[in-house]
């Protein structure tokens, strides 16, 4: 009997959760005959045409390109980049280490809301705003991301990499070979964080692009609501367009996804 | 030796490159631009603390400063409390429990701009949610349109989309709960209202604490909620207005006001500052009790 009142509550929870997502797919397949005020989850005729028809009026797919080149570029300098620096951190014996590591550690405590417009003036002064190159940079070396990767470099047992040393590999070869691969799980949970944070961003974007061909997915949504408002179908096609990959690709590593929130890579 | 001596800065060279010009200097450059009058294209006088001084006389800041603050406390206690309920709801490894976690997860993986889309159409006039509110007799609600319910309707969706990170935080916490003291209790004859309140709660208060910290900056800090809701104007006459997106109207575009929008930021940066240091506090309490 604790049972079903536990359930009973689950399911509760489980309808406000994700109701609203099918509500808008629902809406996204609704026909243009259907009267979209009604409060029926069912499509009486279920059609694409919206997905269609969302592209004839912004152009969603070139949105959808900018994201996706944006959020892999983003993930590629982010494990790459914050990897070697960790590496460094944690790995290297240097003088000005504990400096490097506290530059990090600082930049982790700068809330980017409070940078937006001085950002905005470094990005004019190189000549990249209005260019996707401006989207991604600001974050393309996240300093958490460095003291994360830090962080799984020094839990590697030191013997690792004696033997290389030995053997006379260099810092590099060592960092390719050895290390990189030891801390593969935290790369992953790197990567995801970085695709998602990058595919989610939404007020960088709408501060620093200005031409909509240069729109990532999120601020040309909401370009969409601001002309199309009235077109609920398409607005709500757009919006499935733009959570749908996310959503698939969690399904697929959601292990992963918790795991990042336990390791602070989220920050909410 | 078993590296040459510039090689770390080699492999930090990219990762401080990135950081120093697109955080720390810009985080300095907008300390100075604080003090001084520049504008659109940067530059300006120095001006003292003209900026703060027009601040204290600009209704539009008051608005902005009253309502993320309004912000902050209205989603915290929910994001402190439902989440922790919600984690003693999928803990028990009952059969389905990972797909209900899953689920409970989703909303805070979709960006704030597709969740903000969302409940713009379920909270309009003719949406879903006030079809239930009329079926069930009620009068239609103007979740979108009254400026206060618009902040309202903003936490809801702030709570909403934050739930289920928090409760991901709360399920490891619980993981470290010592059992022990919960069958104790139990033994002693306490309910489980009682155990709760006795037994978790005291064993859950750095996390809650934690929890508390991170909704309250982040609250502090809303945009794009209110700004998806409004339809980017802040609400009837702007009257929803918080303090980010007071910042990103004042210093962007042909007009934009570079030092005054700086000297705001420079207010949100230490407002922040100031909710991280209360947390710290909180917690070494926690410590020497």
């Amino acid at each position: 009997m604790r049972l079903f009142w536990r359930y009973l509550l689950l399911l509760f929870v489980l309808a406000i959760s994700i109701g609203p997502f099918l509500w808008q797919l629902s809406t996204s397949l609704k026909g243009a005959g259907e009267d979209v005020y009604l409060p029926d989850f069912v499509p009486d005729d279920p059609t694409l045409a919206n997905y269609a028809g969302v592209a004839d009026v912004v152009p969603v797919w070139t949105f959808a390109l900018n994201s996706l080149l944006v959020a892999v570029v983003n993930v590629v300098c982010n494990c790459l980049g914050a990897a070697m620096a960790g590496y460094a951190l944690a790995r290297l014996k240097f003088r000005g280490r504990r400096l490097a590591g506290l530059v990090f550690a600082a930049a982790i405590l700068v809330p980017f809301e409070t940078i937006l417009i001085s950002l905005f003036l470094v990005m004019r002064s190189l000549g990249l705003t209005n260019t996707l190159t401006g989207v991604v940079l600001p974050g393309a070396i996240a300093a958490l991301n460095v003291l994360l990767l830090r962080n799984a470099f020094l839990a590697l047992p030191g013997e690792v990499e004696e033997a290389a040393i030995i053997d006379g590999a260099n810092a590099w070869q060592r960092f390719v070979r050895i290390a990189l691969p030891s801390v593969r799980g935290t790369l992953v949970v790197v990567a995801l964080f970085s695709f998602m944070f990058s595919w989610d961003d939404f007020l960088w974007p709408l501060i620093v692009l200005s031409d909509p061909d240069k729109y990532t997915l999120t601020i040309g949504l909401a370009y969409l609501q601001g002309t199309f408002f009235q077109n609920q179908r398409l607005v709500a096609a757009g919006t499935i367009i733009a959570v749908a990959p996310l959503i698939l690709l969690f399904l697929l590593l959601q292990k992963h996804f918790f795991r990042g929130v336990g390791e602070g890579a989220l920050k909410g | 030796m078993t590296h040459r001596p510039h090689t770390p800065w080699l492999f930090l060279l990219p990762g401080l490159a990135v950081v120093l010009m697109f955080s720390i200097f810009p985080f300095l450059n907008m300390i100075v631009l604080a003090f001084t009058d520049a504008d659109a294209l940067g530059g300006g006088q120095f001006t003292g603390v003209d900026n703060f001084v027009r601040m204290v006389d600009d209704p539009k800041f008051w608005v902005a400063a009253r309502n993320s603050t309004l912000y902050l406390f209205g989603v915290v206690p929910p994001l402190v409390l439902l989440p922790l309920l919600l984690a003693l709801l999928v803990r028990r490894q009952v059969p389905g429990i990972t797909f209900f976690r899953t689920a409970f997860f989703t909303p805070v993986i979709a960006s704030a701009v597709v969740v903000g889309l969302i409940w713009t159409w379920l909270l309009d006039s003719r949406g879903l949610v006030n079809s239930v509110v009329e079926a069930l007799g009620g009068a239609r609600i103007p979740f979108l349109t009254d400026s206060s319910l618009l902040l309202v309707s903003a936490m809801a969706v702030t709570v909403w989309k934050g739930m289920g990170y928090y409760m991901v935080i709360y399920l490891a916490a619980l993981a470290n709960v010592p059992n022990d003291l919960h069958e104790a209790a139990q033994v002693d004859g306490a309910g489980p209202i009682r155990r709760f309140v006795s037994v978790t709660v005291p064993a859950l208060r750095p996390t809650m604490v934690l929890v508390a910290a991170l909704s309250a900056v982040n609250g502090f800090r809303v945009f794009a909620e209110v700004y998806l809701l409004s339809g980017g104007s802040g609400g009837p006459g702007g009257a929803s207005t918080t303090l980010v997106m007071l910042i990103q109207q004042t210093g962007t575009g042909l007009t934009g006001e570079v030092g005054y929008a700086s000297a705001l930021s420079l207010v949100l940066f230490v407002v922040t500052l100031g909710l991280l240091l209360i947390t710290l506090r909180l917690n070494r309490k926690e410590d020497l009790l």
